[in-house]
């Protein structure tokens, strides 16, 4: 039990950590941004008005109680309400929550299918010209930016091609060109480390072995190689699905999808406040979990960092 | 003077001959890239062949060609506004490159300040810098810079401050780790007995020693920057029209696809290739200077 919590208790301090950091910015940032009542007011609003609507938002109260107030609701799922929708700010973001998690996964399992035996490919087949061409366009992959790379793509396929729409969310087609945009960079990225990790395996005397006693090739590959290469490769993945909800923000703007990356967008631009934060907001502590949950399984799979019992 | 024996150790030992020669002439060809564009931004008035602001109705939406109307090239076409899309570009490239040198510049002395500090103090200090940069990978930055930027309205200031806080922690974990190797070293032992001081050994021997490991980091932060940047000017929180911007271009031609594709493909390629160039050139330069980053 000792050993377990050591093993957890940093990674759990340092999630914590992490939503306290961003409670406490969204916070800081919220105030920066000056009186919000104005906004929530008409513009002929008389002055007692305006004074009974800031006691109760609690704004005359010393600035630690409005902070302590404000971390609490966050911990009820209490954003206040959306100016725009006229609902709590909670809700507006739950539906569009659906979205995002479909969009998301989608892109990670095209990457994760697409990247581990192109890389694969790649090492085994090391210096050929399927090896320089897989890599160089993983290189491209890597260094186009988001954004342009779903550009691209609707040019090319939608408005050249014709084959998938522009935009939009409904059947599959509609999810092809996003998830393939919001994938790239992962799929790369995968690529290259699968690659790097299975030449790695590929020197190891094991192999030689397993070779020299007439081992067929396939099952040296499958069976000695890519589960001892698995381990980078596993994390790799794990550290790209994390940082897919960054993307997603710029992916469904440009493929209009309506998930939480497009809407909080949207709501900057409607001065629509408390959507935007709980939008932030929950990104941030879905990002922090599932980061917590990739390192829990990290250590499943490697004896090496788990706890000595 | 210090730092010259080390970085040609590296560069012959671990990168000898033929490699190591090719590695160094296209970590050359990086950077010469790198001062033509800077060349381009800078020298963009005599350069750019027309007004990047000046627009013209009739002139609108015209496809790349060698003789407009005027009788003048529009070798990349024109915009919505009939603004021309080259000039344009070379406008942009001054507000990539100096939102990314500053931002580099700012998340480089926040960063390195405080790895070094984290890595010669340890104790109290280090925990905390090191838990904060944890936390600050902990979730997505562009999420963070997109709820200040909202907040406090898109400016050039906030936009280099954002850009250049999303990177400091590149630069404090390894530096930090690079300090702590130095610190327990001889040298370091024999000045501070000798009645050194801390500032003495850090600036005279301890950033002299990781300079090389910084310009590596800058490198591959600049490319981070300059997409970034790009990123948020395309959201509409970077850059403010009618100033040209990559990014603010790619988003404008977004609309006219269908009819003028060139408006967005010119500056999203030209973006595009800066950014493939400018991190492989960082590639290389960690290859040249400093093989034991590879790992990171």
């Amino acid at each position: 039990m000792r050993g377990v919590l050591g093993f957890l208790g940093p990674k759990l301090l340092r999630a914590l950590v992490a939503i306290w950091l961003v409670t406490t910015v969204v916070f800081v940032v919220m105030r920066l941004s000056g009186d919000p009542v104005p906004l929530l007011l008409p513009p002929d609003a008389p002055t007692s008005e305006i004074l009974r609507v800031r006691r109760e938002l609690g704004l005359d109260r010393p600035l630690p109680v409005q902070y302590l107030t404000f971390a609490a609701n966050i911990l009820r799922g209490d954003f206040g309400r959306s100016i725009h929708f006229r609902e709590p700010a909670i809700s507006v973001v739950k539906g569009y929550l659906g979205a995002t998690v479909e969009l998301g996964l989608t892109a990670f399992v095209l990457a994760a299918l697409v990247a581990v035996p192109i890389g694969l490919l790649s090492a085994i087949r090391r210096n050929t010209p399927l090896d320089h061409v897989a890599m160089g366009v993983a290189l491209v992959g890597q260094a186009a930016p988001t954004f342009f790379l779903g550009i691209l793509f609707i040019l090319l396929f939608s408005l050249k091609a014709d084959l998938f729409p522009t935009g939009g969310r409904g059947e599959w087609k509609n999810l092809v060109l996003p998830a393939l945009t919001l994938g790239a960079f992962a799929m790369a990225s995968i690529a290259r480390v699968t690659r790097s990790a299975v030449l790695e395996v590929l020197r190891a005397d094991y192999i030689r072995t397993a070779r020299a006693k007439g081992v067929a090739e396939w099952i040296v590959v499958v069976k000695h190689t890519l589960r001892n290469a698995a381990l980078p490769i596993v994390t790799i993945t794990g550290l790209q699905f994390g940082t897919l909800l960054g993307g997603a923000v710029v992916t469904e703007t440009v493929f209009s999808w309506p998930g939480i990356g497009r809407l909080a967008i949207q709501s900057i631009y409607n001065r629509d406040y408390p959507v935007v934060q709980c939008a932030v907001f929950l990104s941030a502590i879905m990002f922090i979990v599932l980061n917590f949950a990739i390192d829990l399984v990290y250590g499943l799979l490697d004896p090496r960092v788990r706890p000595k019992a | 003077m210090s730092a010259t024996p080390a970085v040609m150790d590296s560069a012959v030992t671990v990168r000898g001959g033929a490699a190591g020669r090719r590695t160094a002439r296209l970590a050359l060809a990086g950077l010469a890239f790198v001062v033509l564009l800077g060349v381009v931004a800078a020298a963009a008035p005599w350069i750019a062949p027309h007004d990047p602001v000046r627009q013209s109705l009739r002139g609108r939406l015209g496809r790349p060609t060698l003789e407009a109307a005027d009788g003048r090239a529009r070798l990349l076409g024109t915009d919505q506004l009939g603004r021309d899309v080259l000039s344009r570009i070379i406008y942009g490239a001054r507000v990539s490159l100096t939102v990314g040198i500053a931002a580099v510049v700012i998340g480089g002395l926040v960063g390195a300040g405080l790895g070094i500090a984290a890595g010669f103090r340890r104790g109290m200090t280090d925990t905390v810098i090191m838990t904060l940069a944890d936390a600050q990978l902990a979730f997505p930055f562009i999420l963070l810079a997109i709820g200040i930027i909202a907040v406090l309205g898109p400016s050039f200031p906030t936009l280099i401050v954002v850009v250049g806080l999303s990177g400091w922690v590149s630069y404090a974990r390894i530096l930090r780790a690079q300090v702590i190797v130095l610190r327990s070293r001889e040298f370091v032992e024999a000045i501070t007995a000798l009645g050194g001081s801390v500032t003495r050994v850090i600036l005279r021997h301890v950033v002299p020693n990781v300079l090389s490991t910084i310009v590596v980091i800058a490198t591959l932060e600049l490319a981070r920057a300059i997409v970034l940047e790009a990123t948020l000017s395309f959201l509409g929180l970077g850059i403010q029209p009618p100033t040209p911007s990559w990014g603010g271009m790619i988003y404008e031609g977004r609309e006219y696809l269908d009819s003028a594709w060139w408006i967005s493909t010119f500056p999203g390629l030209v973006l595009m290739l800066t950014s493939l160039v400018v991190s492989r050139t960082g590639d290389w330069l960690r290859d040249l200077l400093d093989p034991t980053l590879r790992g990171e």
